[in-house]
């Protein structure tokens, strides 16, 4: 039976992650089709149709859809679903606030941020921020399901061709109102996506310190993140924070630089591919997980290493 | 107004787990115990919209086995007024919780739930979202700022982009993100006082409620072991590594 995936976008283009819960959903079922629910999103709609692993793509047009609000985007896909066994979604704040709302209306036990598919009703998830991993089966008839976006990779982007099927928007209650969403704009690359991050924590003192991160982002062609110390302090803004309350985020190269390692930052960033921590404390739990550890004080070690960056000119983009 | 606060005891998020050796979960004996980091913002919140006076009352509200007293307990030193412990021995899944919750909800009659985004033991981020499903009232998860005005709620959202503001009509669901307050720490005064404060206790069998769960936990187990590595001597030689060895710049 087929897979209805719920695809994220902005209205005129897919959001990074669909693409990888794409990937995810055909692993529990080929027959993939993607539910787009928005606002003048005829583009995202044809972008969706082009992706290979894509056989129907179902668009809902309407005003209704424009900002996410669970409570208009739920009974829509209580309706869409009925002929679905699947219903799927990455496990981003955008997954998280709709779909359980979707499992409690259908009397359905949701498994939440599977990493693994191992077969239709079977798949393997994080708990305990990341220290366990748990395999479950759903017993549920028809099973929703949120995906770890960074666990599966991409889909191809190019080379489908699914069918494109209207679907009429359903009634919504009238209880909540989107006001505003402020987005923090960034030249750099996106956090959850990013093939290098450069992270700075408490260690860093203060928020003007960020600069020597950003360098070395910027220099890299990173993404900034931080840990939760440095946004509790404020040196940095919230879409910066990777670990279990934040983002996870699994890098060709992540940098920890004055990061302790606190289980809860580990959590967002240990399945890394290489791991390097910058810390004067040589005792850190950081290093436990670290392929290259550096002691020493990242107040010196940081203009080092970019001066040492800036020697080299072949810095992959 | 009046707030429903739901808190859950979970092992402390400082603990390193371990798994055990059969497969079936994770070490529980004799292991420190705390209530789950988010919901003491949830019960902060409450206890902060109380003391500006536009809350008059804060009923906080634990499912677990007896020893989840211990964190309403904590919630009642901080400032809650009553507490409601229905008695559950074995885990109950998100959505059975979200159940036993609605019929607090019908009882109590609350202008809002509080409850954390997300509990750091099973990592689901469901029973919030749930029960607003099944009250059908609006929701704001991952809550960092709240405004309460007299038939609403203005939130400020943590969201992966940034931030979202939302108004959503009363009654509402809200989960609480960390970073909406800084929880306090009871007094010993406080503490003791506490003791005196009413605990109603309910047990989860006598609810009237499907509890059964639906997902059966195959087997529990470590995840892989990061390969140890080395400590480099100087930043060059970092660079060095990293351009020569691991290849990645």
């Amino acid at each position: 039976m087929s897979v209805l995936l719920i695809a994220e976008h902005d209205n005129s283009k897919l959001k990074p992650f669909t693409f990888n819960a794409i990937t995810a959903a055909s692993k529990i079922d080929s027959d993939v089709h993607v539910l787009v629910a928005g606002t003048s999103c005829e583009n995202v709609s044809k972008e969706t149709a082009n992706i290979p692993l894509v056989k129907k793509v179902l668009v809902c047009d309407s005003p209704n859809y424009q900002n996410y609000l669970p409570e208009n985007l739920a009974p829509l896909v209580i309706k869409v679903s009925e002929k679905y066994d699947h219903i799927v979604a990455s496990a981003n704040t955008f997954g998280k606030n709709f779909m359980p709302r979707v499992a409690a209306a259908l009397d359905v036990s949701q498994v939440s941020d599977i990493i693994k598919v191992n077969g239709p009703d079977t798949f393997v998830r994080p708990i305990y921020a990341g220290n366990a991993f748990a395999t479950v089966k759903s017993g549920d008839k028809k099973k929703c399901v949120t995906i770890r976006p960074t666990s599966f990779d991409a889909a191809e982007k190019s080379g489908g061709s699914a069918t494109i099927e209207k679907v009429e928007a359903v009634d919504i209650p009238s209880t909540s109102k989107f006001i505003k969403r402020e987005e923090t704009k960034s030249e750099r690359p996106e956090l959850g996506t990013a093939r290098i991050v450069v992270s700075g924590g408490r260690g860093l003192e203060s928020g003007e310190n960020f600069k020597l991160i950003n360098d070395i982002a910027d220099k890299l062609n990173a993404a900034v993140g931080a840990s939760r110390a440095a946004v509790d302090a404020g040196y940095i803004s919230n879409d910066h924070q990777v670990g279990q309350t934040g983002k996870v985020v699994v890098p060709d190269l992540y940098i920890a630089v004055g990061i302790s390692g606190a289980i809860q930052h580990l959590a967002g960033m240990k399945e890394s591919k290489i791991i390097v921590a910058i810390n004067k404390d040589g005792e850190a739990p950081i290093f436990s997980v670290a392929d290259y550890g550096l002691e020493a004080d990242l107040f010196t070690a940081l203009p080092e290493f970019l001066a040492e960056l800036n020697k080299l000119n072949t810095i992959q983009k | 107004m009046k707030i429903l606060v739901a808190v859950k005891r979970v092992i402390d998020y400082n603990v390193q787990i371990r798994v055990k050796e059969d497969g079936s979960g994770v070490h529980t004996d004799n292991v420190k115990m705390s209530t789950n980091p988010p919901d003491d913002n949830a019960v902060e919140e409450s206890v902060k919209l109380k003391e500006s006076g536009k809350v008059k009352e804060v009923v906080a509200i634990s499912i677990g086995e007896d020893k989840a007293q211990e964190s309403i307990r904590k919630a009642l030193a901080v400032g809650a007024d009553k507490g409601i412990h229905v008695k559950a021995d074995s885990y109950i899944e998100p959505l059975g919780i979200a159940k036993i919750l609605k019929k607090i909800v019908e009882k109590e009659k609350p202008d809002m739930v509080f409850l954390g985004k997300q509990a750091i033991d099973d990592d689901c981020n469901q029973t919030g979202q749930m029960l607003a499903a099944m009250l059908n009232w609006p929701q704001a998860t991952f809550s960092s700022k709240l405004n309460i005005k007299e038939k609403s709620l203005e939130v400020v959202r943590e969201i992966d982009e940034g931030l979202e503001t939302l108004e959503i009509n009363l009654p509402a669901i809200v989960t609480c993100d960390l970073r909406l307050n800084e929880p306090r720490f009871a007094s010993l005064p406080n503490i003791m006082k506490a003791k005196k404060k009413p605990m109603e206790q309910l047990n989860a069998k006598d609810m009237g409620v499907d509890l059964k769960n639906r997902i059966e936990q195959l087997k529990v187990e470590e995840p892989p072991k990061r390969k140890a590595g080395i400590k480099v001597a100087s930043v060059a030689e970092l660079v060095s590594k990293l351009k020569n060895e691991a290849k990645v710049i």
